[in-house]
């Protein structure tokens, strides 16, 4: 009796890591950007790199189309993309950038902005990387855009390059 | 061409496994007492077809031919030859291939090598190996064949990423998968033994070197790992609790319990039920630990590999081998009683079990319960460094204990009088840590109850030393070596980790820094062209105010062509006292370069406190080969 006991925690135990493991494995889905247009940013609030202003979803609905770029100074992709994002506020008054600076030091991140230029209207700082993964961001660079309501228009994995920078010349037309 | 060869060959390794596990089918119902030729020679052309296709991998990457995918994806014709050969399994594909050479490189080894044992337990260990290598095959070749090819073929490669091109990272995959693709031998034993009924001593004796072997190279892959962190990722430390990491350190705990318990089997004839629960488990945590991180259900800094559906087959695979040998171990279990008084060597050995599973469920609950809040919950989590230290600190207090004196209890009953002795140690590690507290200034409650517990240790271990060179005692070198190896390990982590300085600043070509009785002179910034990155190197003169003792530094920024990257090297000067370390990266638009400065106490300590526990186990290898 005692050992057929023993016998179905233990299997039950197995069974129920192994079906953890696999719904983790089936939730990676829940990262496709497909879920994420037309949802609303909501409910952030984050602290500049260079002093205690804090910005927070109210401040977005100030500016037309926002382009929140997730960026850190070890991140090699970041350092391509970056002339892309620099380009976009030159040619284009109707956008502010957002940059979020993921688990990085601020040294290297101001370091970093020095060298390259610095196209963000405000740098936020996200050291360990939660706020980032709240925005459902799984790697960088990563960049959402949205609108006057907040509505996410477009998710962009991976560098913005040259056509990726005309999408969105074009969404923001 | 070589990608049709290649597939070949894993195709034939393929059709190899099958014919053997027929022939050791056959082979189990004859009654003779040998094992027929025929499998014999099977398993010689398994070997030598899977370590060819390994070749012409390699071949396939020295030539640079990018017909291959995966050489495209991972090589470029300007790399040089070692990277070129060691980018062969730098990458997903090319490590399974290595994994799959493992497994039939133990199969055949055990084979060769047990000829000693009962007929029907080597005939099984080689079915169920078989079956291993047959389930990793299929996913090879499902999935992520490193023989794809490509049409047209492209003029150049994407190039391997620069972090991985290290020494230390070229030969840290190789030795930890040795280590843990090796225990697959002993799962598939245990599952043989209890099939065959063929226990207690004899299948202690059958596995024990086994067991050692893959012991010795998981404790240098850890450590080889962990020194390429801190040589080449720049974040100046050894451990960083990262979810791979901890992966590898999941079997590393249930090997190290199982490589105790063995011995207890062997002497004693007990505990038979407990080692064949470790022996699976060391090899199905192997598999979980790969699951975690080629599924990418994890994120961690080794994300090369990230791919559900990869994640799925090995899920489906690790789920298949845990029910197999679940129910294997229901039906044939027996039940066991257990005798022996509570200050004997088995006792402590068993204390020293529980000690470990102790390790590794925190270990493991602190990697995975991220993904279980993930997916019931919702929410995310990251569990670090403070989890752990919480819960490890306090436990390895007394186990430091239980490794000193266990040791010095006899089999079954011990007798009181050594035990006293050891106390009289314990004495002496109280009056050096009060002297290193004087010199150093203060630590917490629990450094200092860990610093006196390891130095026990060490004093312990280097009596122990004396005594048994003087009565040729040569059995107990490896324990001495290897529990001496800890004591130290954990003595340098704890002084490392209260006395490291770090910090950083701005610094010009021509300026002087003085901090912490250091001071530290820019003199000069050089241009180096290299084969496949230019350097941007500094000259950095330090002076040790106090010893008025001077050396040079010469941090560096790589920039790397294919694929375009920058990596800050770092300048280390090791010492035998303390790491000198440096490291900086520029400020463009300005002369001004931020410079990373850290004077890490006792580092090179640390390694060479690693590689003794390692050593241990490699002298137990050679004494084992003289006796026979």
């Amino acid at each position: 009796m005692k050992n057929k006991f023993s016998k179905i925690i233990i299997f039950g135990f197995v069974i129920s890591f192994l079906s953890i493991f696999w719904l983790g494995l089936k939730k990676d889905n829940s990262y496709n950007t497909k879920d994420l247009i037309g949802g609303k940013i909501t409910n952030f609030q984050l602290r500049s790199i260079y002093n205690s202003d804090l910005i927070t979803e109210e401040n977005l609905k100030k500016n037309q189309f926002t382009l929140i770029n997730f960026f850190a100074s070890w991140c090699a992709p970041c350092r391509l993309e970056h002339k892309y994002l620099v380009k976009l506020v030159n040619q284009k008054k109707n956008i502010k950038i957002l940059g979020i600076n993921f688990k990085d030091k601020k040294n290297n991140a101001k370091t970093f902005l020095n060298e390259l230029g610095d196209p963000y209207y405000f740098v936020a700082e996200d050291t360990d990387g939660k706020a980032s993964i709240l925005f459902g961001i799984y790697g960088i660079p990563e960049s959402i855009l949205i609108d006057k309501e907040l509505t996410v228009i477009k998710k962009i994995i991976g560098p913005i390059d040259q056509e990726k920078l005309e999408e969105i010349f074009r969404l923001i037309k | 061409m070589l990608s049709n060869i290649g597939s070949i060959l894993i195709l034939s390794v393929l059709s190899l496994s099958l014919l053997i596990i027929y022939n050791s089918y056959l082979d189990l119902k004859n009654n003779n007492q040998l094992i027929k030729k025929s499998i014999y020679s099977l398993s010689l052309f398994q070997i030598t077809f899977t370590i060819l296709s390994f070749f012409t991998l390699i071949v396939g990457f020295i030539y640079s031919d990018f017909s291959i995918i995966n050489v495209y994806e991972n090589s470029h014709s300007e790399k040089p030859l070692f990277y070129k050969i060691a980018g062969s399994w730098g990458n997903h594909e090319g490590s399974l291939l290595l994994w799959i050479n493992i497994l039939v490189l133990f199969s055949y080894l055990f084979l060769i090598f047990n000829h000693k044992h009962n007929k029907k337990f080597r005939l099984y260990t080689l079915i169920f190996q078989n079956f291993l290598i047959l389930g990793f095959v299929i996913f090879l070749l499902i999935n992520s064949n490193p023989f794809s090819s490509i049409y047209p073929v492209p003029l150049d490669g994407l190039g391997l990423n620069p972090i991985l091109q290290d020494p230390a990272l070229a030969i840290h995959p190789p030795l930890l998968y040795i280590g843990f693709v090796g225990c697959s031998i002993y799962f598939s034993a245990a599952i043989a033994s209890m099939l065959s009924e063929y226990s207690g001593k004899q299948f202690a004796l059958a596995i024990k070197s086994w067991v050692q072997i893959s012991w010795v190279f998981q404790t240098l892959g850890i450590t080889v790992g962990s020194i390429w962190a801190y040589y080449e990722l720049g974040w100046g430390g050894f451990w960083f609790w990262d979810p791979v990491e901890n992966a590898s350190l999941l079997p590393w705990f249930a090997i190290s319990a199982l490589m105790h318990s063995v011995m207890v089997l062997e002497k004693r004839n007990t505990l038979y039920e407990w080692v064949i629960i470790l022996c699976l488990l060391t090899f199905i945590l192997s598999v979980t630990g790969t699951f975690l991180v080629r599924s990418g259900i994890l994120n961690s800094v080794h994300t090369f590999a990230n791919d559900p559906s990869r994640g799925l087959y090995i899920l489906l695979f690790l789920s298949l081998m845990v029910f197999t040998s679940l129910i294997i171990f229901f039906k044939k279990r027996k039940k066991e009683i257990y005798s022996f008084k509570s200050s004997s060597k088995e006792t402590f050995i068993l204390a020293n079990n529980w000690f470990m599973v102790f390790f590794l469920a925190t270990v493991l609950i602190g990697t995975i319960y991220p993904i279980f809040l993930d997916v019931i919950t919702g929410a995310k989590v990251s569990v670090g460094p403070p989890f752990y230290n919480t819960v490890i600190i306090p436990l390895v207090i007394p186990f430091l204990l239980l490794m000193t004196f266990g040791p010095q209890s006899s089999w079954i009953k011990s007798k009181k009088k050594t035990l006293y002795k050891t106390f009289y140690i314990l004495l002496g590690a109280f009056i050096i840590n009060s002297t290193l507290f004087y010199f150093f200034g203060s630590f917490g409650f629990y450094s200092n109850l860990i610093l006196i517990t390891a130095t026990f240790l060490i004093l312990h271990s280097v009596i122990d030393a004396k005594k048994s060179i003087k009565n040729r005692k040569t059995f107990e070198y490896p324990r001495i070596i290897s529990h001496l190896g800890f004591g130290m390990l954990v003595f340098f982590i704890g002084i490392n980790h209260h006395h490291s300085i770090e910090t950083d600043f701005n610094l010009k070509v021509g300026e002087t820094k003085i901090l912490y009785g250091y001071e530290l002179f820019f003199e000069n910034i050089t241009i180096e062209p290299n084969k496949n990155y230019k350097s941007i190197i500094g000259d950095f003169k330090i002076t040790d105010l106090k010893k008025n003792y001077t050396q040079y530094l010469n941090p560096e920024i790589r920039v790397y062509t294919n694929p375009e990257t920058l990596t800050y090297e770092a300048a280390i000067k090791s010492k035998i006292s303390s790491d000198l370390y440096l490291t900086m990266s520029n400020v463009t638009r300005s002369d001004f370069y931020n410079i990373k400065f850290q004077n890490k106490p006792f580092m090179i300590w640390i390694w060479i406190s690693a590689f003794t526990i390692a050593l241990g186990g490699f002298v137990q290898l050679i004494l084992k080969k003289n006796e026979k």
